[in-house]
């Protein structure tokens, strides 16, 4: 395997007046979970029926594994597995004919797929179900199986749109810990387009946001969160004063501090020991109930960049 | 390729008789059609059914009623059931895809129209035995086996031209089975007036008739149907492409 999974370089694609996917260029590495985020109709799903060469781009070129998908896309879908937006399961069949029959489409030979059947029907704990039809089966349940058979022919790479859209709580986390399981077991890369924010921090190595089919950033998690501000210092308590805003403002180590809702919020340009602005605040006559130290949650990352690209 | 579509085979012939859920309804479904022309139409016409072109009324509406009841599930209810862009995903050559569901629809009208003409025979021998076996003529068995062969495969591209066109099963089966209905529905009316209105005419046309050789007319006709069959496969492998239909 190639060490970038997949390069894209200037890929466009046009319907009609409506750009979809807007000069985007990316390289996901191989071996990671890469997060691809972006609001509804950002272009994400576009993006990977590209990359799986169902549709042509309009101009620019990418590969996946080494293929190109306009002229190799038969390649590219040979070596690739695939959970688009919907499970794309057959409801009328059992779990283990689903199976079977992506099975022999991928050509995995009688032994072997029956064993990797079994493997990954007890894996996502629905082995002893194996011959009921799935129609009645829960979403998650279904979404769980669709998971399995893209895994099924164990493809270098496996595209999984939305995994978690329309899940209830239990469901997604199930199916996320299921995902991360699988993915460190059998060791994929797996490109996730989400816009669900805490799935991408919790699974993503990589991400990339998009945002009207132009990429907006593109990085680990924690540098996104550092393009978005440094740690973050909340403050509970009474007495907050123009005289403590001063004196924190002043400091070289402070970014801002404001009030908000009653609490004092202060960004800090790097990680440091809070212990001397908590004793400046002190000394300065707050009655201190709390502090809390953190991160710019990845959310707000990516509010922050859909702010800036307004 | 072969060997991709005998895997989309496979899967079709599992889903078969489970659209839209229940194997007792398909079933019931099929009993109709097979009891109408395999045991009462034999019952009533007698020998007549072996020795004429009777049998052929078989040989056409079965191909066009199975067939065209089982395209539009395969082809529209892979859209209507979100199954289709994952099929599309996959390795599976376009070709694979389109030739293997046919294959099934075809194997299958084809199939049932042959089990109700054997029993056919068996119905006619038993209502109207007389001491010796009543075969069809070869050239009416080689008539019944090809035209419903061609009509099968017919209806197929038809049924899956229209399938690709509907965003429903169920759109796509009124239109398909009007588009092939109205045309015998019409014959039958006009048949009707010609009765009532031209009954001169007709009786000459009837007189013309019984010196004409029927079978050269059904080799015309059937050389016809090859062709239109042919057409038929040309257009539906023009517009089975992946790219249009991750689209549609």
């Amino acid at each position: 395997m190639t060490e970038t999974a997949i390069r894209i370089e200037n890929l466009t694609r046009d319907f009609g007046q409506v750009r979809a996917v807007d000069n985007l260029s990316l390289e996901v590495p191989s071996g990671t979970i890469f997060g691809f985020l972006g609001p509804n109709g950002s272009g994400k799903t576009t993006t990977i029926n590209l990359l799986l060469g169902l549709l042509e781009p309009t101009s620019g070129e990418a590969e996946v594994l080494g293929y190109n998908t306009r002229t190799q896309a038969d390649k590219v879908r040979a070596q690739t597995g695939a959970l688009l937006e919907y499970p794309g399961l057959y409801e009328q069949l059992s779990a283990e004919d689903n199976l079977e029959f992506y099975g022999r489409v991928w050509r995995i030979p009688a032994l072997e797929r029956q064993a990797r059947i079994e493997e990954l029907l007890t894996h996502i704990g629905v082995w002893e179900r194996r011959t009921e039809r799935i129609a009645k089966w829960s979403r998650g349940e279904k979404q769980k199986l669709a998971m399995a058979r893209a895994l099924l022919h164990h493809p270098p790479l496996v595209f999984l749109d939305e995994p978690t859209a329309g899940l209830d709580v239990m469901a997604a986390t199930a199916l996320r810990e299921d995902l991360a399981a699988l993915a460190t077991r059998e060791g994929v890369t797996v490109f996730l387009t989400t816009h669900n924010m805490a799935e991408a921090e919790r699974l993503c190595g990589e991400v990339a946001v998009i945002r009207q089919g132009k990429l907006v950033a593109v990085g680990h998690p924690d540098e996104l969160r550092a393009r978005a501000g440094g740690p973050q210092v909340e403050v509970m308590g009474g007495g907050f004063n123009d005289d403590v805003l001063s004196q924190l403002r002043a400091r070289p180590e402070v970014a801002t501090a404001d009030i908000q809702n009653g609490h004092l919020a202060i960004n800090l340009h790097e990680e440091i020991d809070v212990a001397p602005l908590v004793s400046l605040i002190v000394n300065a006559g707050v009655r201190v109930e709390e502090v809390r130290k953190g991160k710019a949650s990845l959310e707000e990352v990516f509010l922050t960049l859909m702010e800036e690209e307004r | 390729m072969i060997r991709d579509i005998l895997t989309v085979m496979w899967k079709e012939r599992k889903g078969l008789f489970r659209q839209g859920g229940s194997r007792s309804r398909a079933l019931l479904t099929l009993l109709v059609p097979v009891i109408m022309l395999a045991i009462f139409l034999p019952w009533q016409i007698g020998a007549d059914w072996v020795e004429t072109y009777w049998s052929i009324l078989a040989s056409v509406l079965i191909p066009l009623l199975l067939v065209g009841t089982v395209i539009p599930e395969s082809f529209a209810g892979e859209r209507e059931r979100y199954t289709l862009s994952t099929l599309l995903a996959s390795r599976l050559p376009d070709r694979a895809i389109l030739f293997g569901k046919i294959a099934m629809a075809v194997g299958y009208g084809w199939g049932i129209t042959l089990i109700v003409l054997i029993i056919s025979l068996v119905t006619v021998n038993i209502a109207h035995w007389d001491g010796q076996l009543m075969l069809f003529t070869p050239t009416i068995a080689l008539v019944n086996i090809v035209f419903s062969l061609i009509l099968a495969s017919i209806m197929a591209c038809l049924g899956v031209l229209i399938s690709l066109r509907a965003s429903t099963v169920q759109g796509a089966t009124q239109f398909l089975m009007a588009a092939t209905l109205f045309p015998l529905i019409l014959l039958q009316v006009a048949g009707f007036l010609v009765l009532q209105v031209w009954r001169e005419w007709f009786d000459n046309f009837m007189n013309t008739l019984a010196t004409v050789n029927w079978t050269q007319v059904i080799l015309i006709i059937g050389a016809v149907l090859v062709l239109v069959c042919a057409g038929l496969i040309w257009a539906v492998m023009a517009r089975f492409k992946r790219a249009r239909l991750i689209l549609s």
